[in-house]
């Protein structure tokens, strides 16, 4: 008989390390910012499509207006916040390794961060 | 990663094939899978052509013609031969079902016959269940109550009896668990359709006094929330029932206690 082979029982290794009791907040959130982006998407595409003939000053004024940057803001936030909890649910899923998923998961939204808070900033730049 | 790729000694090879039967009846081919942990040979796919005029109606009873008739090395598990033992649990024609209820008439072309996806074989059509009885037993699916019961049985109500419907008639075949994407990549630690339909069963009997329990030891991104609703589960049950759903409901009761 192999000594080195794992003789843990299957309940054993079923049961691993118990349960996260984590999960319900990144399934609600994912939901949420998922309802939130439908509106949001609508109201940014239609503005794209309202300002596509006005030139750079008339497009600075439009992103200026409060309820404009607002939106704006909100859809950036909606969007990042979206992204990295649907990336992190894609990499757990296809990554068995744990250090690889771990570090994948951590650039992914390192990445977003930067992009996101990026955009933000940018928004509110043209505003203040 | 996720596997993709079939390792080198899993890729499915041609293998034997078995001569036509003589006879007027009418004739269908059957390609089975054939793998055995004796020979150190890849699996290979037999094919066999039997007279269907002399044959039961179901896949299983071309199965055991053949096992009696033409090869009797051919492995596979049955036992009732009526849907209810869940044992003849297989991929037939592209879908994990039960042999037993299948019937030959409704598939066109060969029929194609390959052990449950994504799990180890034991021998041919036989898979190793083991993780998925043990995940079974983890959720500890029996009665759980303090409450000393009243005179002799624990009562239910009529709708209460009713709650438990479309649960209590799993046959624990785990067609299920095996057609889900997310149990193939992440089967050591999602729970899988099929055990988390048990799970909800005993979630929804009103005579179980250990919900809470039971819900806390599910409230894992793993062990329930690796579902996407996929629902590969609900399309495949060879009882037709929708372990999708039951999920679904887990999903809800989490949110309801928060």
């Amino acid at each position: 008989m192999d000594k080195n082979k794992s003789m843990t029982s299957p309940l054993k290794s079923a049961k691993g390390l118990g349960s996260a009791k984590h999960g319900l907040s990144h399934w609600i959130a994912q939901r949420v910012t998922a309802i939130a982006l439908v509106p949001l998407t609508i109201w940014f595409v239609s503005l794209i499509a309202f300002m596509k003939s006005s030139n750079y000053e008339s497009a600075i004024e439009t992103v200026s207006n409060p309820l404009n940057a607002t939106l704006f803001l909100l859809l950036i936030i909606a969007t990042f916040w979206h992204a990295q909890l649907g990336l992190q649910v894609v990499i757990e899923d296809y990554i068995a390794n744990k250090m690889t998923r771990m570090t994948l998961i951590i650039i992914t939204k390192f990445i977003l961060a930067i992009i996101g808070v990026l955009s933000a900033l940018s928004v509110l730049r043209i505003v203040l | 990663m996720a596997e993709f790729k079939l390792p080198k000694n899993s890729q499915i090879i041609e293998g034997k094939q078995h001569p036509e039967p003589k006879t007027n009846g009418q004739k269908k081919v059957f390609k089975i899978y054939r793998w055995s942990p004796d020979d150190d040979q890849n699996p290979k796919v037999d094919t066999f052509t039997i007279d269907i005029d002399d044959c039961g109606p179901m896949v299983l009873d071309a199965l055991i013609k053949i096992k009696s008739e033409v090869d009797g090395g051919l492995t596979f598990r049955r036992s009732c031969r009526e849907g209810i033992c869940g044992s003849c649990s297989m991929n037939i024609d592209g879908t994990n079902t039960l042999a037993c209820l299948k019937s030959i008439d409704e598939i066109k072309g060969d029929v194609l016959i390959f052990p449950l996806p994504h799990m180890d074989v034991v021998k041919d059509l036989v898979p190793d269940l083991t993780k998925a009885y043990a995940q079974l037993n983890s959720i500890e699916p029996w009665l759980k109550s303090d409450t000393p019961p009243a005179e002799g049985e624990r009562k239910q109500s009529k709708e209460e009896r009713a709650a438990l419907d479309g649960a209590w008639e799993c046959v624990l075949c785990f067609s299920c668990s095996t057609a889900c994407p997310s149990y193939w990549w992440n089967g050591d630690q999602y729970l899988g359709p099929a055990v988390l339909l048990q799970a909800y069963r005993w979630i929804a009997d009103s005579r179980d006094e250990n919900t809470g329990e039971r819900l806390d030891a599910l409230e894992d991104p793993f062990k329930l929330y690796r579902c996407h609703t996929i629902m590969n589960c609900s399309q495949t049950c060879p009882k037709g029932l929708n372990p999708g759903k039951a999920i679904g409901e887990i999903k809800k009761l989490m949110l309801e206690r928060r």
